[in-house]
């Protein structure tokens, strides 16, 4: 299993929907993606679509947190929609929702961001 | 009883490989979802830790994993590494704790370990390896048969 990164831009939101697993060895992949996508697209927004996301460890957590600063520093936000019950555990158990919002679906949660 | 054991290169991609493989013995268990992720979760954290922090990324190195089916409702798992070892354990097993930040490592791995499992021990010697001693009892059946 490997996990597929789909990005799209939408105004200064960058949308980015996760397929299959996110531990250590595809979260290096996640963060370069990511970052060159911030370096080159004028973004100040994250939000990350974890529907299709059928396994995440530790690895995980560390990936997110370190693009959450990366849009902290832009005073952008991190929205997290579509969670699974397993995966919300572990955001639950680091305290990820301290510092990222969670939104139920992508739409809504784009339309917090005004680029629905 | 029943045991299987698996020896393998320290290399990223078979992280995957090593939770999924034990997963699939755990199965004749019939264990909950729940129970099944969890157990691939904590597979993850530990061999994640040999990789990164035992053996420091080199390739070189192997991680053991041995599990065992005890009653038809526990699981006992044990990670192996014949790595740096861990300087200080209690550290170690604190939450967000980390050695590596730059490697954007949580420090959450023992916790969720803690958390997914019943028992976890941790032996550790420095340049001689760390051991991860993991027992899940799983839940089912229980209040049917009872």
């Amino acid at each position: 299993m490997s996990l597929n990164i789909d990005m799209e831009t939408k105004q200064s939101v960058l949308l980015v929907r996760l397929e299959g697993e996110l531990d250590h060895h595809t979260a290096e992949t996640l963060k370069n993606k990511i970052e060159s996508a911030l370096l080159e697209r004028d973004i100040r927004h994250i939000v990350l679509n974890l529907k299709e996301l059928s396994f995440m460890d530790s690895s995980g957590i560390g990936v997110i947190l370190g693009r959450y600063k990366q849009i902290k520093e832009k005073q952008g936000e991190m929205i997290v929609c579509s969670i699974s019950p397993q995966v919300k555990r572990l955001f639950d158990m680091s305290g990820l929702f301290k510092v990222i919002r969670l939104e139920d679906n992508e739409k809504h949660a784009l339309q917090t961001l005004g680029v629905a | 009883m029943n045991k299987m054991k698996l020896q393998f290169s320290a290399l990223s991609q078979n992280e995957s490989f090593a939770r999924v493989t034990v997963a699939a013995f755990i199965t004749q268990l019939d264990p909950t979802m729940d129970e099944m992720t969890e157990i691939k979760t904590v597979v993850s954290e530990a061999v994640t830790n040999a990789i990164i922090h035992g053996y420091d990324n080199n390739p070189d190195g192997e991680v053991f994993i041995e599990v065992t089916l005890e009653n038809d409702d526990t699981v006992h798992i044990v990670i192996k590494d014949e790595g740096i070892g861990i300087k200080n354990l209690s550290e170690a097993r604190q939450p967000l704790f980390t050695t590596k930040p730059e490697l954007e490592r949580s420090g959450m791995g023992f916790t969720i370990m803690e958390n997914f499992m019943d028992v976890v021990e941790i032996d550790s010697e420095e340049n001689k390896g760390t051991t991860v001693r993991l027992t899940k009892y799983l839940s089912k059946n229980k209040a049917l048969f009872n």
